[in-house]
């Protein structure tokens, strides 16, 4: 996906040179056969560091999984970043100092296999017409909050496609991580979020027509 | 993390966003200008969508959208400030 809006031409930077640390992490990383592997499990080992932080953040989540399994779920990351890294640091610019670079690979491979264990046994159903349940923010909500959400409930039903209900509401009301339901739905997170944003649209549109015809 | 309000949730950001992809593509160097490690002068994301903007915030406001829009990527990037703060710290 490329933007969620066509994004207009940006005027962009040549590659900058690599900071000292940066560049030796990519010499060592690309050197032939096995002279490289030393740097490889280096790398493995930071990555590892990486996946074991996100998991214990989300320690609240995974309280049911066994010891044993959580750290297997953090070297499952640290395996399949390294792979995703590796395919990719042909294209690493310097933009970033190479740890952080290499850090979001552990952290998104840890946080996607978190979110699908902890929805693993869970049904997410897709209900268009569950935004009717927004009767409960309605009544906790202040009078003017409240108003709002009568206004954004009356736009949902009015402007949105039943697909783009869907979303929102799992996404927005349900709490259905976005990866999760991109996986129920064979499809990819950025498609996912596309119909979101979308759907956001329509209603914002659609609210100020409301207040300004 | 406080979640925001149930008409902001559905609403979402108003401002020009970029997508998941991008966002994962150029979260590092959003995360390390955050931390005070930019590497080099500001410049736009070769996926700016609002560049006269940027360049006055010389910030990467489609990123800052994003966040607020997305929980999963708003997570992520949660995550990679606090360990690229500690590694660094």
């Amino acid at each position: 996906m490329r933007g969620v809006e066509p994004a207009p031409a940006a005027a962009t930077a040549p590659p900058p040179p690599l900071d000292p640390d940066s560049r030796a992490w990519v010499r060592g990383l690309t050197l032939p056969g096995g002279e490289r592997d030393v740097d490889v499990a280096r790398l493995h080992a930071f990555l590892l560091r990486a996946a074991r932080f996100e998991l214990a953040r989300r320690r609240t989540a995974l309280r049911d999984v066994p010891a044993a399994e959580l750290d297997d779920l953090a070297v499952q990351a640290a395996n399949d970043a390294l792979v995703a890294l590796m395919r990719k640091l042909p294209t690493f610019r310097g933009d970033s100092r190479f740890t952080t670079w290499a850090a979001k690979f552990a952290i998104l491979e840890a946080s996607v296999k978190a979110r699908r264990w902890a929805w693993q046994h869970r049904e997410v159903t897709l209900e268009p017409e569950a935004w009717t349940r927004l009767a409960p923010a309605v009544a906790a909500a202040d009078p003017e909050e409240a108003e709002r959400l009568r206004a954004i409930a009356a736009a949902i039903r009015e402007c949105l496609s039943p697909h783009q209900r869907e979303i929102l509401v799992a996404i927005a009301l349900n709490d259905v991580p976005i990866d999760v339901l991109a996986d129920r739905l064979q499809t990819t997170r950025g498609a996912i979020y596309k119909t979101l944003h979308d759907a956001r649209r329509n209603l914002r549109a659609h609210l100020a027509r409301e207040v300004d015809p | 993390m406080n979640e925001p309000p149930t008409g902001d949730r559905l609403l979402g950001p108003e401002p020009p966003e970029l997508g998941c992809d991008e966002c994962f593509e150029y979260l590092d160097r959003y995360v390390d200008a955050e931390l005070g490690h930019e590497l080099h002068e500001f410049s736009l994301c070769p996926a700016c969508v609002g560049p006269e903007d940027c360049s006055r915030a010389r910030r990467c406001l489609g990123m800052r959208a994003h966040l607020e829009g997305c929980p999963a990527c708003a997570e992520e990037h949660a995550s990679l400030l606090a360990l690229a703060g500690r590694e660094s710290g």
